[in-house]
């Protein structure tokens, strides 16, 4: 018989009102947003101030609070995908490597005779002996040197492999030690991103890892993705090197183990400086950085070492005074002051042609620390906000016009059980809502699409049911049996629809990325609410209408 | 009184001209496959690489005077094109500037950008740019690639479950219907020249999702019918099910597109070409599940007779689906 068990009902009830319970927060969309705003501010210990505390009250405690995040098409902003270049790190590794090298080396200079190192091909430590006969021992010597890689996948394999060619013998990274560097890399770069966004205050961004060697970042809000280039794009290098000369000449040749490098200063337009390859100090070794005014009253940057970065920096001021350095930012010479004095105390001050502006975003760059590799950005979108808000408007009234379409239709082709079937549509919009408020879902321009659809879908279960039980009926079983029938024969063909169609909803969630990735979650969330709504929801209605009349005969 | 889309009992005979529905559905698919090859589809940038840049002014729009202000930049094809729709303010005039991906940059430069939109604000002060969009050429080949295998991935995973519920013959009735639906709707693109990214393969998606859900609604009867009246020719059977079946068949199709119809009208231009293949993914779907699967099972038989066991087909589970 047509029956349904109290706990069943009280189940059913229950997911409704929470489904429910969660989605309202986004009927209220801005008070909630105001509150959520000001709730993270105070937690964060935020000074409690009437605005604050009047947008945290302006919604109930105990009331949940989850909101739909509105993607970036909706709302405004920047999204970028960039691609780190992972090599430019091996380089620096190898630049590591090299005093040790030079050290263990030294010591067997019997054996292996005097070494210099040679210019290499990038990611390649290559070091000339003058006695080849010590090859084997010199490889011997600078395999001790390799450690074992830490990593899941490396395990048991070092971090260098050397070979000795004639009297040239060459370091490079082990593949597993790549593997695990680029693993750092990307780790490195993403935390780097995530500061600097940080940094510049905008709410919500998305920064994530991609594949190998790609990062997405999506900052709503931000004015463009030119904008967002420039915060999160420059390098921000920071490296001191010993000067060994000053030239004019853009295509000056220099020995090995020497760089190039552009003077970026106005006063010295042209001017080139040739800098030791290796630096003394790098950014690396900063603790912090702030901006300030040098004693002529012109923007700069004040910097304190860390603490082996200023023994560094002091050993070698002493060692260099009424000598210069340069000071480099990406490559580019900034000043390369004379050293005065030894400059032990660890602090320092860089000024360069700064606007104010400049130099706050040198200090924030310098403080949020250097990226470690160059990025090359494969794909930039920015939405302004107005185009978003235009869609959400134009998505809301397409819903609303849907929605009244769909109802409309529904109550004339099955009268009572349309209506039905109707109340399960709300309660199936709301619940869509509910769940995308729950795992913090994005909705975007396609996801509304999704919401949509499912509008129009969400009623083919209904559908299947009814037009089963006017066949049940037509065989006079009576209602309560035809109902019961109906449901029962429905369900195969129902189950089988839904789940071809969220087998597509789940490629697509796994294939697609951004736009469409939203669309499958709200098409997948609606498959799932809408076969809940139509095999529970109507059901426990009609079961309660049933109860109530008892209609000998009816009419679907 | 009831809407009855229509009438409650119908039999009609769905078979009778098989040969004029699978012509026209050959027919079809010929010119759509044909113009796909001839002109192509008009791939966005998703899927071909460079910048598109959304214009907006209270000015109307000039495309010969934008194209005469873009000219001295040599940013090689450029393509400008005004954009018309019922939900734009009266004093909304709004463009597509679309600009080829440049050689040897991985994405349009912030210079470029900065420089198509000084060019284009000397003619008319008042633009402004509510989009700007720059795909690379190494991410748009990605992306191709990544949609191709969405697709089959979808169409074989719908396969091999359509496979474990029913029978061979089913699937194999459903998976032409689908491919069917693809290429009509790849057709349409390319015949009507309409713009097709990434969102355009995710409404591919959901007509494969959602003509699968119709064929399986429609298959669903034929297994049931099959059993119950087991005397009955196969042909007689199928024109049974899709009978009993119509009323429901047409109820979803007519809701779902009124529902995206109200988004077509009112959702905005961004979305149109999304939900125009929508539409007509649905009419074709609809169409399909009728005519072509229907007719293929036709062609290709069933086992009949599902509740003995059949000693050719092999293990105890061969029926596990019955």
């Amino acid at each position: 018989m047509l029956q349904m068990s109290s706990w069943q009902r009280v189940m059913i009830l229950l997911t409704v009102l929470v489904g429910l319970a969660l989605a309202l927060p986004n009927g209220f969309y801005p008070t909630v947003e105001k509150h959520n705003d000001a709730v993270t501010a105070l937690d964060a210990g935020a000074a409690a101030t009437p605005e604050l505390t009047a947008d945290a009250a302006g919604w109930p405690g105990f009331l949940p609070s989850g909101l739909v995040n509105l993607g970036l098409d909706l709302r405004g902003g920047a999204h970028l995908l960039a691609e780190v270049n992972v090599e430019d790190v091996y380089d620096s590794r190898m630049d590591g490597y090299w005093p040790e090298v030079r050290d263990a080396l030294r010591d067997a200079r019997d054996t292996v005779g005097t070494i210099r190192r040679q210019n290499a091909a990038p990611g390649t430590l290559s070091v000339k002996i003058s006695n080849p006969a010590g090859m084997q021992e010199a490889i011997r010597l600078v395999r001790e040197l390799a450690t074992p890689v830490v990593s899941l996948t490396g395990a048991g394999s070092n971090d260098i492999e050397v070979s000795g060619q004639g009297d040239i013998l060459t370091v490079t990274l082990s593949d597993a030690e790549r593997v695990a560097t680029d693993d750092r890399t990307m780790q490195q770069s993403l935390e780097i991103i995530r500061r600097r966004v940080d940094e510049a205050g905008t709410r919500e961004p998305t920064i994530q890892r991609q594949g190998d060697r790609r990062i997405l970042i999506q900052v709503p809000g931000i004015g463009s993705a030119t904008e967002l280039k420039e915060l999160i794009g420059t390098t921000a290098k920071l490296t001191f090197h010993p000067v060994i000369t000053r030239t004019t000449n853009p295509n000056e040749r220099v020995s090995g183990r020497q760089i190039l490098v552009p003077s970026i200063d106005p006063q010295e337009q042209g001017t080139f400086y040739i800098l030791e390859q290796t630096p003394v100090v790098t950014g690396e070794d900063l603790a912090n950085a702030q901006p300030a005014f040098d004693q002529n009253g012109s923007p700069s940057v004040t910097f304190r070492f860390d603490t082996s970065g200023g023994r560094k920096f002091g050993i070698f001021t002493s060692e260099n005074v009424g000598a210069p350095f340069a000071i480099v930012l990406d490559n580019e010479v900034i000043s390369a002051p004379v050293i005065r004095e030894a400059i032990l105390g660890g602090s320092g001050q860089i000024s360069g042609n700064f606007t104010v502006e400049e130099s706050t975003n040198l200090a924030v760059l310098l403080r949020a620390g250097a990226l470690p590799a160059e990025m090359t950005f494969l794909e930039e979108r920015t939405v302004g906000p107005e185009l978003g808000q235009d869609s959400i408007d134009a998505g809301k009234i397409a819903c609303i016009i849907a929605f009244i379409g769909v109802l409309v239709f529904m109550f004339f082709s099955y009268g009572t059980f349309g209506i039905f079937a109707n109340i399960a549509l709300i309660i199936n919009v709301g619940l869509i809502f509910g769940l995308l408020s729950l795992i913090g879902a994005t909705l975007t321009l396609p996801g509304i699409a999704g919401i949509v659809l499912t509008i129009g879908m969400a009623v083919d279960a209904n559908v299947l049911v009814f037009e089963r039980i006017r066949e049940e009926l037509k065989t006079s079983k009576g209602p309560a049996r035809a109902i019961e029938l109906g449901y029962e024969k429905a369900l195969s063909a129902i189950l089988d629809a839904n789940v071809t169609t969220f087998i597509v909803a789940v490629i697509l969630f796994v294939m697609g990325s951004g736009p469409v990735r939203g669309f499958s979650v709200t098409l997948g969330l609606g498959i799932m609410t809408s076969v809940f709504t139509a095999i529970y929801v109507t059901r426990l209605i009609i079961v309660f209408w049933f109860e109530r009349r008892r209609p000998k005969q009816i009419e679907v | 009184m009831r809407l009855k889309l229509v009438p409650s009992e119908t039999s009609w005979d769905f078979f009778g001209k098989w040969k004029l529905w699978l012509g026209i559905s050959a027919v079809l698919i010929v010119i759509g496959f044909a113009s796909f090859l001839i002109q192509g589809l008009n791939y966005g940038i998703d899927f071909r690489g460079g910048t598109t840049i959304r214009t907006e002014s209270a000015q109307p729009v000039d495309v010969a005077a934008y194209r005469a202000a873009l000219e001295p930049a040599g940013l090689g094809d450029v393509s400008i094109t005004e954009v018309f729709d019922p939900t734009f303010a009266d004093d909304q005039n709004v463009a597509m500037v679309r600009i080829e991906a440049q050689e040897g940059d991985e994405s349009v430069t912030a210079e470029t950008i900065a420089a198509v939109e000084a060019a284009l604000q000397t003619v008319d002060p008042q633009i402004s740019f509510p989009s700007v969009e720059s795909v690379g050429p190494k991410v748009s080949g990605e992306l191709i690639q990544t949609a191709a295998i969405a697709v089959i991935l979808a169409i074989t995973a719908v396969l091999i479950y359509i496979w474990l519920r029913f029978e061979w013959q089913f699937a194999v009735g459903a998976v032409i219907a689908l491919v069917h639906d693809v290429v009509l709707t790849l057709g349409i693109f390319s015949e009507l020249q309409i713009k097709f990214d990434l969102a355009i393969i995710a409404a591919l998606l959901t007509i494969v999702g959602y003509s699968i859900n119709d064929t399986v609604v429609v298959f669903d009867r034929v297994r049931e019918n099959l059993r119950k009246y087991k005397t009955k020719d196969l042909s007689e059977v199928l024109n049974l099910s899709i009978n009993e079946t119509l009323s429901r068949t047409m109820m979803t199709s007519v809701t779902t597109l009124l529902a995206l119809i109200a988004l077509f009208v009112l959702g905005g231009d961004v979305i149109r070409g999304f939900v125009f293949a929508m539409i007509w993914g649905i009419i074709v779907g609809t169409y399909s599940s009728i005519f072509v699967a229907s007719t293929i099972l036709l062609f290709l038989g069933v086992k009949r007779d599902w509740s003995k066991k059949d000693p050719n087909a092999g293990g105890q589970y061969a029926n596990i689906d019955a």
